[in-house]
C-alpha cells in the first residue's frame, strides 16, 4: 500500500506493508537520525511529531500516518543544535544516542507550555531514558534553555 | 511482533462495524501500543483512527469522550482537569511518557478492561457508562465484570458531572512503570466511592470499606479502622511487581493518603 505524508514539509508517498512500523518507513527512507532502542514503546528515542504531537514511531503503524503531517529532528536542525549546546555544556550529551528523541520532547513540550515548572519538565521528559547522564543535569539544560528562549520573547 | 495482511482505516464507525461483523479474522486498531507488543496474526486490521471518534464533548450534565481520544487529550483537556480534582489526568500522568500518552487510547483501554489500567481504576469511582455501538450504553462497573457479550466496538465512555471530589493514588517502583496497586477515591456528601486495581487483577470497588465511611467524620481511628477493612476486604494476588502481602499493606498506605486528601479539599471547601 501507499501512504502520503507531509515530512519535514515535504510531501512524500512512501510504499509500505500494512504491518510496517513508521520507524522502519523512516530509517529506511534516509531519516537515520529517528533513533531504535527498545521498539516497544519505553525508552523515547524514537520520538518525532506526528501532526504536531510528540509520539513514539516505534508503536505508530506506518499506516496510520497516512495524510499526516511529519516532523523528524531533521527537520528542526537549527533548534536541535541549539537545544543540543545546552545539553553539552551540562554534560549531559554523553554517548548522545538519547539526545534527539529528548530534543524532540523539549520542543513538543516548550510547544505545549512556554514557561514550564520543574516538575512540568520532568513530567514531558519523563518518557525519555538516558543510560549515561543523570536527569538532573538535563533539567538544568532545559531550564537554561527555557530562560533564553523566555528573555528573547521580552 | 504483530503481522498484518490488510489494512482498512473506514471513515465512520457505521463502516467499521459493518467489517468488524463480516470478517472473522479481523482486529480493531486503537492507538495499537499494546497489540504492538504481542505476536498476533491479523488478517484484517480495522483502524479507527479516521471514524471521527476523537473527541472530548462537554454536555450539561456529562462529558462524553469518543473512544479514540488518546490519554494525552484527556491530560491537556481543561473541561476535564476542572473536575473531580483532576482526577483522570492525575490516573494517566504516570503511563510511561507523554509521547505514548498521545497515543493509546480510552477505547482500547476500557475495551480491554485490564487488570492493571490505571484510568479504570479512577473511572469506577465516577458514575461511568461505556457506549457500544451495537449493545448501546451499559454500566462501566457492570461492563467491568460482563464484558462484550458480541463482537462490539467502544463508541465512547460518558461520566456524569456529580461534583464529587476525588483522589487517585498509585504505588510504582519507578514512574513510568506499571503500578504495583492503585486506588481511586471519590467523596460527595459524606459518601464514599473506592476502587482497588492492578491487584494485579482487575480493578473492583470496595464496598465494606464504602459502607463503613458513610458519613463518617474522618478520626485518626476511622481512617485506621477503614484501612483494615479495605485490606481485608479486597482480594490481592502476587506477580513479579509485588506479593500478595506487601499489595495488602500498600493498599492500606494508599487508602490513608486518598482520605487525607480528600479530606483536605473538604475542609477547605467548609472554610
Ligand atoms: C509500554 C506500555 C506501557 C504501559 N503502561 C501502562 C500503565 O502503567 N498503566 C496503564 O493503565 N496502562 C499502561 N499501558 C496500557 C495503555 O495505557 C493502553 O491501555 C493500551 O495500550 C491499550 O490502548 P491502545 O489504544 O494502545 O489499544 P490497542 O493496542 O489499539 O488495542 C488493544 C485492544 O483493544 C481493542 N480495541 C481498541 N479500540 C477498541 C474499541 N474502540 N472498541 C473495541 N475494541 C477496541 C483492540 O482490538 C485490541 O484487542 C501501557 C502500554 C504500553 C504499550
Ligand atoms: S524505540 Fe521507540 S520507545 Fe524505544
Ligand atoms: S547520553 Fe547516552 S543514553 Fe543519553
Amino acid at each position: 500500500m501507499t501512504i502520503k505524508v507531509k515530512i519535514n514539509g515535504v510531501t512524500k508517498s512512501f510504499e509500505i506493508q500494512p504491518d510496517d512500523f513508521l520507524i522502519d518507513v523512516l530509517r529506511s527512507n534516509g531519516y537515520l537520525a529517528v533513533k531504535q532502542g527498545c521498539d516497544t514503546g519505553t525508552c523515547g528515542v524514537c520520538t518525532i511529531h506526528l501532526d504536531g504531537k510528540a509520539v513514539l514511531s516505534c508503536v505508530v503503524l506506518a499506516a496510520k500516518a497516512d495524510g499526516c503531517e511529519i516532523t523528524t529532528i531533521e527537520g528542526v536542525q537549527s533548534e536541535a543544535e541549539r537545544i543540543g549546546n545546552y545539553l553539552i555544556s551540562e554534560g549531559v550529551d554523553q554517548c548522545g544516542y538519547c539526545s534527539s528523541g529528548t530534543i524532540m520532547s523539549i520542543l513538543y513540550l516548550e510547544r505545549c507550555i512556554k514557561e514550564p515548572t520543574d516538575e512540568e519538565i520532568l513530567h514531558y521528559l519523563n518518557g525519555n531514558l538516558c543510560r549515561c547522564t543523570g536527569y538532573s543535569g538535563q533539567l538544568r539544560a532545559i531550564k537554561r534553555y527555557m530562560e533564553a528562549k523566555k528573555n528573547e520573547r521580552g | 511482533m504483530i503481522s498484518i495482511k490488510e489494512y482498512i482505516a473506514p471513515k465512520s464507525i457505521e463502516e467499521a462495524y459493518n467489517l468488524l461483523v463480516s470478517n472473522k479474522g479481523c482486529t480493531l486498531i486503537g492507538g495499537g501500543a499494546f497489540l504492538r507488543m504481542g505476536a498476533k496474526s491479523i488478517s484484517l486490521a480495522i483502524d479507527l483512527s479516521k471514524a471521527g471518534l476523537s473527541y472530548v464533548e462537554e454536555k450539561e450534565e456529562t462529558f462524553e469522550i469518543g473512544a479514540m481520544t488518546t490519554f494525552g487529550d484527556i491530560e491537556r483537556h481543561k473541561g476535564l482537569n476542572k473536575v473531580f480534582n483532576n482526577l483522570l489526568a492525575r490516573s494517566v500522568g504516570d503511563i510511561v511518557g507523554v509521547q505514548l500518552r498521545n497515543l493509546v487510547t480510552v477505547g482500547g483501554t476500557v475495551y480491554s478492561r485490564y487488570g492493571f489500567s490505571d484510568p479504570i481504576t479512577a473511572l469506577l469511582v465516577l458514575e461511568t457508562d461505556v457506549k457500544l455501538y451495537k449493545q448501546g450504553i451499559i454500566p462501566l462497573r457492570d461492563f467491568l465484570i460482563k464484558g462484550s457479550k458480541e463482537r462490539d466496538i467502544l463508541e465512547a465512555i460518558i461520566i456524569k458531572k456529580t461534583g464529587r471530589i476525588a483522589s487517585f493514588q498509585s504505588m510504582r517502583n519507578s514512574k513510568g512503570d506499571y503500578a504495583i496497586l492503585n486506588l481511586a477515591l471519590s467523596m460527595k456528601d459524606g459518601s464514599y466511592s473506592i476502587a482497588v486495581g492492578a491487584r494485579p487483577n482487575r480493578g473492583i470497588l470496595a464496598t465494606k470499606t464504602m459502607d463503613f465511611l458513610k458519613g463518617k467524620e474522618l478520626s485518626k481511628e476511622v481512617l485506621t479502622e477503614a484501612t483494615d477493612i479495605i485490606a481485608e476486604e479486597i482480594i490481592f494476588g502476587s506477580n513479579t511487581r509485588g506479593s500478595e502481602a506487601y499489595r495488602r499493606q500498600i493498599c492500606k498506605v494508599l487508602l490513608k493518603r486518598a482520605l487525607e486528601e480528600v479530606k483536605g479539599y473538604d475542609n477547605k471547601s467548609e472554610d
